[in-house]
């Protein structure tokens, strides 16, 4: 199975002398296209650390990133920059959707930012939130939509174009069980399309959505969840975008 | 789980033949709480003798019986839906009394073994949670079995999370006499089963 998002060996040290803190410690992970992982951990145990030097946003100490086969550490900012645009997407615990733009304005976002001209890229994101159930709020501005239907216009922009990564960081944050629930098995319904997931959480019940369950502890990945959660695996990959 | 109040809710619907029973109880909780039919027959009896169903038939337990509830049997069911689960004195706890005991082990690492059983923990969830993605969108009692054992676990998991940090904060001195230094302990053998981790991760 391809590995869509690969750390190897990835530490992260902020400080030095005395003050040094190593956030990551020689981290080795990969995550399969159509996989969701989730990351569970205590609070200051570089989980955080981990999903922004996976999305490029932060550059580690030592080691390697691979995204859709791309090896982030040695490309120049405006290559990482474009990557970000075009391969990874984020889903963030209080949305971060633009007061100012519309649902479909904010899913064509990162699209027009990289070129995509107007009508394909309103085409696109159509798509996006047809794929997350919102295309009928389309035209409506975030304080007009409820706290869900917010969270799957977030997730339609970040699965938006050609994505091949998909992050989150505690993405249920603001929902209530049932609705953080459906946010889950909305990003890996996302992921099943082709795209490989690392959701980053603290809640266990939701973590348990995920294919498998990865724990850190003081920057180390000590260990992760061993069996399919039943009895045909859930690691095979969606139809291809 | 009360088999036996079960079994009067389900006949509070109507009259029923055992194997009846047996299969509407498989539907609505088997996967969670599976039930042979000798349970069914057993406690069907158990439930006639206190007069709290009766059946049509004279002869002995079969296939053939139809059963009833009775008026006892309605009051009966009535009152335990109305009755507190009793959780006085706290049910024994197997997880808590091997975390406790493990302080007290020489040479056992109480964060490996924490660790052990929260990674079992959270492989459990993931079948709940699996059983609730899989089942039909309206199969709302399955949802709701599914859910308290998630709610459940996820307790467990919370107390497993606290008990480390608690113990972080306080370690426990090593009761073969040498200094409390657990955290130390545990950074010590952290390479090995990192490395061991990492490697599995890798080959997948």
């Amino acid at each position: 199975m391809t590995a869509a998002l690969e750390l190897r060996e990835v530490s992260k040290v902020y400080g030095s002398g005395s003050a040094e803190v190593h956030a990551l410690c020689g981290v080795s992970l990969s995550v399969s296209a159509g996989e969701l992982v989730a990351v569970m951990g205590p609070s200051g145990s570089g989980k955080s650390t981990m999903l922004t030097i996976a999305g490029s946003l932060e550059e580690p100490t030592s080691g390697q990133v691979l995204v859709a086969g791309m090896e982030l550490s040695g490309a120049s900012p405006n290559d990482q920059a474009k990557l970000r645009r075009r391969i990874v997407g984020y889903v963030f615990q209080d949305f971060n959707l633009l007061a100012g733009l519309t649902a479909v304005e904010n899913v064509t976002l990162p699209l027009e930012l990289d070129g995509v001209r107007g009508r394909a890229a309103r085409s696109t994101g159509m798509r996006a939130l047809e794929e997350l159930g919102v295309a009928e709020r389309a035209d409506r501005f975030p304080d007009e939509l409820s706290g869900g239907e917010r969270q799957r216009v977030a997730i339609a922009r970040a699965v938006v174009g050609d994505r091949r990564v998909l992050l989150a960081d505690e993405p249920t944050g603001a929902l209530d069980s049932v609705n953080g629930e459906a946010v889950m098995r909305l990003l890996l319904a996302a992921c099943r399309r082709g795209v490989a997931g690392m959701v980053v959480t603290h809640d266990a019940v939701l973590a348990s959505c995920a294919d498998r369950v990865v724990f850190l502890r003081d920057g180390r990945m000590i260990d992760q969840t061993r069996t399919p959660p039943g009895p045909e695996s859930l690691l095979t990959s969606g139809p291809q975008r | 789980m009360s088999v036996r109040h079960a079994l009067l809710a389900l006949l509070s619907e109507g009259p029923k033949f055992g194997l009846r029973l047996q299969q509407e109880f498989e539907e609505r909780t088997g996967e969670v709480w599976p039930l042979n039919v000798g349970q069914v027959y057993m406690t069907l009896q158990r439930l006639e003798r206190a007069g709290l169903v009766e059946s049509d038939d004279e002869g002995g337990p079969g296939p053939q019986k139809r059963f009833m509830i009775t008026q006892a049997g309605g009051a009966e069911l009535q009152g335990w839906l109305r009755t507190p689960a009793s959780d006085i004195p706290p049910p024994r706890n197997e997880l808590v009394i091997k975390v406790l005991i493990s302080l007290r082990v020489p040479g056992a690492d109480v964060y490996d073994i924490m660790q052990v059983h929260r990674r079992h923990m959270i492989e459990l969830m993931q079948r709940y949670s699996r059983l609730k993605t899989e089942a039909a969108q309206n199969d709302i009692e399955l949802a709701l079995i599914a859910d308290a054992e998630l709610f459940r676990l996820e307790g467990v998991v919370h107390w497993l999370d606290a008990a480390e940090t608690r113990l972080k904060q306080h370690p426990v001195p090593d009761p073969a006499g040498r200094p409390a230094a657990a955290a130390d302990r545990r950074d010590a053998q952290m390479p090995t089963l990192a490395a061991h981790i990492q490697g599995t991760a890798v080959r997948r």
